[in-house]
């Protein structure tokens, strides 16, 4: 069997515990089509919260059980890539924080190959994993009340894209152009939990 | 075509229909009116199916000026539970309301364009139509084929609210829970359609290593490092790091949406 720890999160959701993010990826990616009575399936970084209105007569933490025991399909996860100017106000900050040089900071944050390990903070907000472990700097002490739409940003063992301006206490990089979120496209969100992300230097 | 000017909007007057669920895993918080039994009540009241736009007011509702003939409910003012038709120049005030919230439905819905397919106005992430402001004409959507309900008397239970303890009650300590229990909370200034802050007794952690993000739900008692309680409300924040003590039952989040400044409230384990 594998581990899965469920956690009555109210009468009307159930918070999965698995081992790692890939798991809550697979998890998540399984509830969703196996069980429509769902109304919302929210991976967190090694959970995933399954929400209903009518409760599901599936048990839902043997579906997750057996979601993980199957060998793990390439399923709908893409590559997607994000054009990345590295010019951001934190960047000589992380660089001391890290005793590497900006430069440095730069060609390991940009050479990393990144997974969407979930969606939250803001819409289409992705926290993204995988990242150069040296590169792993806290959050500002702090926040910014506002940090412009697109920078990227790091904080603990996360990198992210702020989809939208609004407040933040991460340490920016850089920045892209890329339209992250926009509820009147389909689908409204560019990154999905379990997308690879190459961030390309500009 | 238009068929209501905003006089005055009262604080917070904003449209709600019953939110947009389904978009958590992309960070869209569920919305709609926070006590939907209010909500719905409104709508039945017009003749209107389940899930029409109508107005959320907070504290004061709005001052609304007839530019055709509407039929209008208000539910959850001072003023009792009403249905009222208003002609051309009729103006409708609601007043105070009776708890934090009343919702004034109009026959035939309001008309706006709905964001990933609702009309609510998300107050954390913009998402959806603004608040109201003055001057604003609303419009309404076709004419519903029901008939206009009868009034039913709003018997809201009384008590503490419901707490189903977890999932991160192994987070505190056992005194934590029955401090939950015991105490009497206190609404503070920081409530809103994301949350409301109480006051009260520190709930003490039994873990005080970092918690990773994870999925939340409205309802629940979420603890930030100063021990006190924030209740999450329809807009909150899809996922976060602070271990959630104990979640509200469905059944009592109607009432937890009518909690406003200075109220006491309680807790009882379901």
């Amino acid at each position: 069997m594998s581990d899965v720890t469920a956690r009555p999160a109210g009468d009307r959701a159930l918070l999965l515990e698995l081992a790692d993010t890939n798991a809550a990826i697979r998890v998540a990616r399984h509830l969703r089509d196996a069980c429509p009575e769902l109304t919302e399936v929210v991976p967190g970084h090694r959970t995933v919260l399954a929400v209903w209105d009518t409760r599901p007569d599936a048990d839902l933490a043997a579906l997750a059980a057996g979601a993980l025991d199957e060998p793990s399909s390439p399923g709908p996860a893409q590559t997607i890539e994000i054009p990345v100017t590295y010019d951001g106000p934190d960047l000589a900050e992380v660089a001391a924080l890290t005793h590497l040089s900006p430069e440095e900071v730069v060609v390991r944050h940009a050479r990393s190959d990144y997974v969407v390990a979930f969606i939250g903070f803001a819409p289409g907000f992705a926290y993204l994993v995988g990242g150069d472990e040296r590169l792993h700097v806290p959050r500002r002490d702090e926040p910014r009340e506002r940090v412009p739409a697109g920078s990227v940003a790091v904080a603990g063992p996360y990198s992210g894209i702020y989809p939208r301006e609004g407040p933040g206490g991460w340490r920016l990089l850089g920045r892209t152009t890329a339209m992250l979120f926009d509820p009147a496209r389909e689908p409204p969100a560019v990154l999905a939990p379990g997308d690879r992300v190459r961030l390309a230097t500009r | 075509m238009n068929a209501l000017e905003v006089l005055e909007p009262g604080p917070l007057t904003t449209i709600q229909d019953d939110g947009r669920p389904g978009w958590a895993h992309i960070g869209v918080p569920p919305s709609g009116a926070v006590d939907s039994g209010a909500y719905a009540r409104a709508n039945e009241l017009v003749g209107n199916p389940e899930g029409a736009a109508a107005l959320e007011a907070t504290l004061i509702g709005p001052t609304l000026r007839a530019l055709e003939t509407v039929t209008v409910a208000v539910v959850g003012a001072r003023a009792p539970d009403h249905t009222r038709t208003l002609r051309p120049g009729d103006v409708l005030e609601t007043g105070t309301t009776r708890g934090a919230r009343a919702y004034i439905a109009v026959r035939g819905g309001i008309d706006v364009e709905p964001v990933l397919g609702s009309r609510s106005t998300d107050l954390l992430t913009a998402l959806g139509p603004r608040p109201l402001t003055r001057g604003d004409l609303l419009s309404l959507g076709p004419e519903p084929a029901t008939a206009a309900g009868a009034p039913q008397p709003d018997r809201p239970p009384a008590g503490p609210l419901r707490v189903h303890p977890g999932p991160r009650d192994a987070w505190f300590t056992r005194e934590a829970l029955e401090l939950l229990q015991a105490a009497t909370w206190r609404v503070t200034t920081s409530a809103n359609r994301v949350g409301i802050r109480l006051d009260g007794p520190a709930l003490e952690r039994a873990r005080h290593d970092e918690l990773l993000s994870e999925g939340l739900i409205a309802g629940a008692l979420q603890v930030p490092p100063s021990g006190r309680p924030i209740l999450l409300l329809n807009d909150h924040p899809t996922t976060g790091g602070y271990p959630v003590i104990g979640v509200v039952a469905n059944g009592d989040l109607p009432r937890a949406g009518q909690l406003k400044p200075g109220d006491e409230v309680r807790f009882a384990l379901a």
